[in-house]
């Protein structure tokens, strides 16, 4: 009798236990639920924010003369936003031009071919790069490879550039760019099977054949998300750049000639501005292209990583 | 222990030892390894079975800090000496290791993947090459008219005789088998033994096994290693019905491993 009263005792402590487990759980995945519906929200509310407040500027203007004239006078009412779209093109594509290359031959290095004592003491360096503020990345691009460019590089071209231009913004934003670049191309080439080198290199490879041959090729989808990670970023990047690029409003024709790429418009302008509520609306439309520009660009990479994976699988 | 009736030895190893920073992994191993035999290395796990291996075809450079004595001959050459050309040498010691490792690529690309990086170009002869690998596995009448696929499409069973074929096509004279068929069902394992029996008159094979069955099935010639020292060795009809060390007669009646 005892016996079995304590037996439905324990048989009932037993279960409220295992409600209790059961309820957290469903709690912790509800809960958690909530910050990750608030965090796709927020991608729809910055949409909306910027396309209500270029409202109008769009009602004044044709959307396509916008984009597509150079001519830019807001004082004058003219609004072509073309060089700062350009210039924001020109300056992204030559830091990956730059930091791409770099970027793999650092992180195959690390992964293939570095001693660990050598890649512990280097990875560090990499991570404190990724930290430093982008203004003192500003600093050192006005301090160094603004003057380089303007005594040595443009003469030695044969052309005269004071030096603030794309060339010296593309550099900058590449230094900027590749401690992403680097570790998540490294994570990458370390999750290539180790089973997978040892086969190559049983067959008589050598490291190098092997790297070309077996670990880039399996890596090669994850380089390209971390490319594609790497360019997001770079198309956005405001300060450093903004520093260094010259900041006029010209289509470029040269790496030496300036630019002005669209982060640094509206940092440059915003504030100032307020006064006059259709250059405060120009500049929330600047945004909203920036925004559409890195949105067509993730959806186009996402399209083609996925083509990329379905031919390696 | 002599091997008069085991044929010429292929390989000799002659007071070798090994260690990994500074943990003795193998202790003066001193055994002939017959030609054109099945060489079948047993002995509980983390005996030291699979470092003999790997230090056959220096795979073992691969773990830092180790360090070794003595010498490995291959047809009376070195090959621990430091200007061996560890290249030439794995293409000469071909291995298959414990599960299938395709390399991400077509079965036919995993084929000639040896062969082009040694050289050969011709169009006509990789085809030929890869004809005759998978036909030595008996792996061509099932994927002849899918070679362009990815290898990773193949069934286990498959893909391990596709390394086998992989490491056929560099024409090695030795065949190393680590623990080759653990990770396939039965029959797999079976089609792989039966290969290897009719392979031993073209190559020299060591396989390295926990499974007793598995060696009593394949062996020539047996190595027991234990705690990192070889105990026995000999032809397999002798070391299998007739050990001579308490520790052989143990392991071989189950009493370990």
């Amino acid at each position: 009798m005892n016996f079995n009263r304590s037996r439905v005792l324990k048989n009932n402590l037993i279960s409220s236990k295992r409600n209790r487990r059961e309820i957290t759980d469903k709690i912790a995945g509800k809960f958690m639920l909530i910050p990750a519906i608030l965090i796709s929200i927020l991608l729809f509310a910055i949409f909306a924010l910027l396309l209500l407040h270029s409202e109008q500027i769009l009602s004044l203007y044709p959307i396509t003369d916008l984009i597509f004239s150079s001519s830019w006078k807001p004082l004058a009412g003219d609004f072509g936003f073309y060089p700062f779209i350009m210039g924001t093109i020109w300056v992204t594509s030559l830091a990956m031009i730059f930091s791409i290359p770099i970027s793999i031959f650092t992180a195959v290095y690390l992964s293939e071919y570095a001693h660990p004592k050598l890649r512990k003491i280097i990875q560090p360096f990499i991570d404190l790069l990724a930290g430093i503020p982008s203004v003192v990345f500003g600093l050192f691009g006005v301090l160094l490879i603004v003057p380089l460019i303007r005594d040595y590089l443009a003469p030695m071209a044969g052309v005269t550039s004071s030096g603030y231009s794309i060339l010296a913004g593309g550099f900058v934003l590449s230094i900027m760019v590749f401690p992403i670049l680097i570790s998540i191309t490294y994570e990458v080439l370390r999750t290539v099977p180790v089973e997978m080198r040892e086969a190559s290199l049983t067959l008589g490879a050598n490291q190098w054949e092997t790297i070309k041959k077996v670990v880039l090729k399996k890596a090669y989808p994850g380089i390209i998300a971390a490319i594609i990670l790497g360019f997001s970023r770079a198309f956005g990047e405001t300060m450093a750049v903004l520093m260094v690029v010259g900041n006029v409003a010209k289509v470029p024709t040269s790496v030496f000639d300036p630019a002005y790429p669209i982060p640094a418009l509206i940092a440059n302008n915003y504030g100032e501005m307020m006064s006059i509520p259709i250059y405060d609306s120009a500049l929330m439309f600047a945004a909203l292209i920036l925004f559409v520009m890195v949105v067509i660009f993730n959806i186009i990479s996402k399209y083609v990583l996925i083509k990329i994976k379905r031919r390696v699988a | 222990m002599s091997s008069d009736n085991s044929g010429p030895a292929k390989i000799r190893v002659n007071n070798f030892f090994f260690s990994i920073e500074s943990n003795e992994i193998l202790k003066d191993i001193n055994v002939e390894i017959p030609k054109n035999q099945i060489t079948v290395i047993i002995g509980p796990s983390g005996c030291g079975k699979s470092t003999l291996l790997k230090s056959i075809n220096r795979m073992n450079d691969l773990i830092e800090n180790i360090s070794f004595e003595g010498e490995i001959l291959i047809d009376d050459k070195n090959i621990l000496s430091r200007d061996t050309d560890v290249t030439e040498l794995r293409k000469n010691v071909g291995m298959i290791a414990q599960s299938p490792n395709p390399l991400p690529m077509s079965i036919y690309d995993n084929v000639v993947y040896g062969p082009k990086i040694h050289g050969t170009r011709d169009k006509v002869a990789l085809n030929r090459i890869v004809e005759d690998a998978l036909k030595k596995v008996g792996l061509w009448e099932e994927v002849k008219d899918r070679l362009k696929d990815p290898a990773t499409k193949l069934s286990l069973g498959q893909q391990q005789r596709l390394c086998l074929a992989r490491t056929l096509a560099i024409e090695p004279e030795i065949i190393l088998c680590d623990e080759t068929t653990s990770a396939l069902d039965p029959i797999s394992a079976k089609h792989i033994e039966t290969e290897l029996i009719s392979l031993k008159e073209d190559y020299t094979i060591l396989f390295v096994t926990h499974i007793l069955r598995q060696a009593k099935r394949i062996a020539d010639y047996v190595i027991f290693i234990y705690l990192g020292e070889i105990i026995e060795h000999g032809p397999a009809r002798e070391v299998f019905n007739n050990p001579k060390d308490e520790r052989t007669k143990a392991y071989l009646e189950g009493v370990f491993g």
